[in-house]
């Protein structure tokens, strides 16, 4: 029986260790930066980037005798012909110009295979862009551009001369991005100093250059920080200044809708009353006059609007048009700074001849030189990468960058459900211990309580968006927020109505566990407060709630973990996969109404939904171990809340 | 004190020579001794009757418990007494199917009317437990919990009345010094006694202790004891208890029950000396029971 217990025990654990293991292997060298190999092959083609994995596979007979002879003599064929071969899957990047972002790459097609002595170049630069994925490249030129406008045939040399006789920044040289056709009659962009601009160059634009390798590395370092800078500036703007022009604009819009519902102006009148606003905006006298004329007759037909509206409507007009002047300059300034953040900018070669690529530092989140990088800057990269996805915000379709919506709205949504369903659990659960005189219909109640855990929770997603959503939100829609109509406000799914299911999924736990709480609390304790004169209600809230409260606590640990891990109904009332904004704000409904990402959710979407899977893959796995060290440092949370409730009752001084 | 044949030999075993009335069923008129009628009676029972559904646990029980005595309640395991211990705060009102017929009087004021508040008659009365059930709160709190649900707030009147109780229940000297710990913490001898001073703080005007040194050792014991010769005079207390010795060394007046009954009350010497009954000689010299 010992070794039948011991053993069940084991595989317990086995199980709950080795997935969790598995995870962990999987997840935790997903940031690390690995070295980049350039393959060989036999045709002559390169291919640079990261080793993914190496699988063996069997190469039919028809694919046999298909390689070149020299290759076929070396390999020891099956009866059959076929032969078996790995291959390797390498993450080449370059999404932009080679159309993928891996490439299996077949050993027996390479001069040297994958396992054996490949290449390193010293030089390769794996850059992290915000777009489009990542690029390996050789770094061949940092420049600055200084002059945008093209400048005629007559004036560019001089131009050029004049300009480079200033003080040039350090290390640089004066040149030009100019437009030239390549020997192959293709036209292409390509930075030239001075003295190398040819007569039939079209130049582009003027621009100091800092020409080789080393001096593109040495001013990567230093504008790529920067960069990043001007980056979060221009984020900053577009969502804090544009969203609060944004934001008047539409309680603008609200306040003149409002006051539309409360005085119904004639359908008449509010025409004629748009026309003349388009017309004033237009600036055409005679349109002016024209509409001016038709709000007149429409007034005097129906009568006029009343004053209170009137002053409603020009307040709105007011704002709108200040808000407006306001969203042209933002748009401005932001154009400017984005302008000037894009003059600086690097051009790669790759490993494919004519395939070069300009980058504006704008766009680089991280770029290293994989192959020169010691333990420790591994370590930085590693670690400002883990950094990038605690604290970062999604890009590429979630496949790069951050999970800090996720973690916010998994957390938030999870507390919430919480705040729901343990006041709610524990008083329905006093009633049925308590106040309900126990009998059938108890029993009843409490084994349909029971069975409702087992509901499958995609009903319980179902039932909310069905109930909270469309009929509990709509209403109050109606009621409070009819102005915005028919744009939904809580009639919709949201982190509200995906706490509330949450809370109903997981109350037949807290019930549960509440219940038994309650009952190991011994009857001699109740009758000692009855005794001394408490009536019901004070002997439940002073004597058996505290002592129940570490029972209590347990359920709302069980409830928290089953409702943090839960995703099936989150897909109905909540959870999306990309949210603009997080479920918080200041101003009521404080963002409660809003959708939300859920780390779950997100899971699912890298792993089943995502365009490039390959490349989800590493974000599935590290997404799935940061969702369980959430969920278990919630539970840590109320378990060590728990020890201490129970030493205060139980051992130490109040 | 008159020598008594014993009735007990091996040929002659227990149950058959077990006196009738200490056998279900049959009644007979209990027996009064006169000084429990001269005594001025705190509390009173008139002709008490009480079923657990259709088991019945009490037929008929008239007794009168003097006022600044201690009145203790023996007899065998099942025959009643804290049954009719906690018919006297109503706790049994908390158990499902209990039906009770005849009365019960605190100081005048009838338990068992029509419109008694329970709550207010439970407050006149101090109960303690057969295991001491400290609440999951600080010693102080335990104290005063009577009062904080009565609804006081003052603090000084706290204090005041905690450290009164505490001092009654002469646990003040071993408990001045951690009245924020948590009352769990105590021995069980000082549980039991935070439960007498949680029982004494409303000043109760009887104290019903229902086998209270039940789960305790001798030292302990003997203090419970000390505490309620300490408190004679000033309290009415009924004891339930399951020692002759205890009964003997602690009450001033003794009741033994049977099967429902009560078969004899009187002064606790004349009980254990001169019993009327010989159902009470019997079980008293520790023949039956």
């Amino acid at each position: 029986m010992l070794w039948l217990t011991g053993g069940a025990l084991v595989v317990c654990l086995a199980m709950v260790l080795g997935l969790v293991g598995w995870i962990a292997a999987r997840a935790l060298p997903s940031f690390w930066p690995g070295r980049v190999v350039a393959l060989e092959a036999r045709d002559g083609s390169l291919h640079i980037g990261e080793v993914a994995r190496v699988e063996d596979f069997r190469l039919p007979a028809a694919a046999v005798a298909e390689l070149p002879e020299d290759v076929r003599a070396g390999l020891v064929p099956d009866d059959d012909g076929s032969v078996w071969t790995s291959r390797t899957l390498v993450r080449t990047g370059n999404y932009d110009l080679f159309d993928s972002h891996y490439r299996w790459i077949d050993d027996l097609d390479l001069r040297v295979p994958a396992s054996g002595d490949v290449r390193r170049p010293e030089e390769v630069a794996v850059v992290e862009r915000m777009e489009w994925g990542r690029f390996y490249g050789f770094p061949v030129l940092a420049a600055r551009i200084e002059a945008l406008e093209a400048v005629d045939e007559a004036g560019r040399r001089s131009e050029v001369q004049s300009w480079s006789a200033s003080e040039p920044p350090d290390g640089a040289v004066a040149g030009a991005q100019v437009s030239r056709r390549s020997a192959d009659g293709r036209q292409v962009v390509r930075f030239v100093r001075a003295d190398a601009i040819q007569e039939d160059d079209r130049t582009v634009a003027f621009a100091w250059i800092h020409e080789g390798s080393a001096a593109a590395w040495d001013r990567l370092a230093a504008w790529v920080p920067a960069a990043a800078a001007q980056r979060e500036r221009i984020a900053e703007l577009r969502q804090r200044e544009v969203g609060a022009v944004a934001a008047r604009l539409e309680s603008a819009r609200l306040r003149r809708r409002e006051a539309e519902i409360l005085h119904r102006p004639s359908p008449a009148w509010v025409a004629a009353h748009d026309e003349l606003r388009a017309a004033r905006a237009s600036g055409d006298e005679a349109a002016i006059a024209r509409a001016s004329r038709n709000l007149a007759d429409v007034e005097r037909d129906f009568g006029p609007v009343p004053p209170a509206f009137l002053r409603a409507v020009e307040a709105a007009e007011a704002v709108e048009r200040a808000a407006e002047a306001e969203f042209a300059a933002l748009i401005e300034q932001i154009a400017a700074i984005e302008a000037r953040a894009s003059r600086e900018v690097v051009h790669f070669a790759t490993s494919v001849e004519g395939a070069e690529k300009t980058i504006r530092v704008l766009d680089i989140v991280r770029a290293y030189p994989a192959n020169r990088l010691a333990l420790l800057d591994r370590i930085g990269v590693y670690l400002a990468r883990s950094g990038e996805f605690l604290a970062g915000t999604p890009r590429e379709a979630n496949n790069e960058g951050g999970v800090f919506p996720a973690i916010f709205g998994t957390v938030l949504m999870t507390l919430l459900m919480c705040l729901v369903v343990v006041p709610l659990g524990v008083l329905a659960a006093l009633y049925l211990r308590e106040y309900a005189r126990q009998g059938p219909w108890v029993s009843l109640l409490r084994i349909a309580v029971n069975n409702l855990a087992g509901v499958p929770s995609i009903v319980f997603g179902v039932f909310g968006l069905g109930f909270f959503c469309y009929i509990v939100g709509a209403s109050i829609d109606d009621l409070f927020y009819a102005a915005r109509l028919p744009q939904p406000t809580f009639g919709k799914s949201g982190l509200i109505w995906a706490s509330l299911t949450l809370a109903l999924l997981t109350a037949p736990v807290v019930i549960v566990a509440t219940e038994e709480a309650l009952a190991s609390v011994p009857r001699s304790v109740r009758e000692g407060s009855y005794a001394c004169g408490a009536g019901q209600w004070q002997t439940l809230r002073r004597v058996v709630l505290p002592q129940a409260m570490p029972g209590i606590l347990t359920g709302a640990i069980l409830a928290m973990a089953r409702g943090a891990g839960e995703v099936a109904p989150l897909m109905l009332v909540g959870a999306v996969k990309l949210a603009p904004e997080l479920p918080f704000a200041l101003e009521p409904p404080f963002g409660v109404n809003r959708s939300f990402m859920h780390l779950g959710f997100h899971v699912y979407d890298l792993g089943f939904q995502s365009q490039n899977s390959e490349a989800a893959k590493p974000m599935v796995y590290t997404t799935a171990l940061l969702l369980i060290v959430i969920v278990v440092t919630l539970n840590v949370a109320a378990i060590a809340l728990r020890a201490r409730l129970r030493r205060r009752a139980f051992h130490s001084t109040f | 004190m008159p020598s008594l044949p014993s009735r007990r030999s091996p040929a002659n075993p227990l149950p058959e020579s077990r006196p009738s009335s200490l056998r279900a069923g049959g009644w007979s008129e209990p027996v009064v001794h006169a000084e429990v009628g001269i005594a001025e009676p705190c509390f009173e029972i008139d002709g008490f009757s009480l079923w657990y559904g259709d088991a019945r646990a009490l037929e008929r029980v008239t007794m009168r418990i003097p006022r600044g005595r201690i009145t203790a309640l023996i007899g065998p395991s099942g025959c009643g007494k804290s049954t009719l211990l906690r018919s006297m705060n109503r706790l049994n009102d908390m158990v499902g199917s209990v039906r009770v017929e005849g009365g019960m009087r605190l100081g005048g004021d009838s338990i068992y009317g029509p419109d008694v508040d329970v709550i207010q008659l439970r407050k006149r009365m101090g109960m303690v437990f057969q295991k001491p059930n400290p609440f999951p709160m600080s010693v102080f709190e335990n104290v005063v919990y009577a009062l904080r649900v009565d609804g006081v707030r003052d603090r000084s009147v706290l204090e005041e009345a905690g450290e009164r109780a505490l001092r009654d229940a002469a646990l003040w000297d071993e408990v001045k010094d951690r009245l924020n710990a948590s009352a769990l913490g105590l021995s069980g001898g000082q549980q039991q006694r935070l439960c007498i001073a949680r029982a004494l703080v409303g000043s109760p005007e009887i104290l019903l202790m229902d086998e209270p040194c039940s789960a305790l050792d001798p030292i302990a014991t003997s203090k419970i004891e000390d505490l309620m010769a300490s408190l004679r005079g000033d309290y009415t207390i009924v004891i339930v208890t399951h020692s002759m010795q205890q009964a003997s060394r602690a009450s001033d007046f003794t009741a033994l029950m049977s099967y429902g009954h009560l078969l004899e009350i009187g002064t606790t010497s004349t009980m254990f000396q001169t019993p009327r009954r010989p159902e009470t000689e019997d079980y008293i010299r520790g023949r039956v029971g």
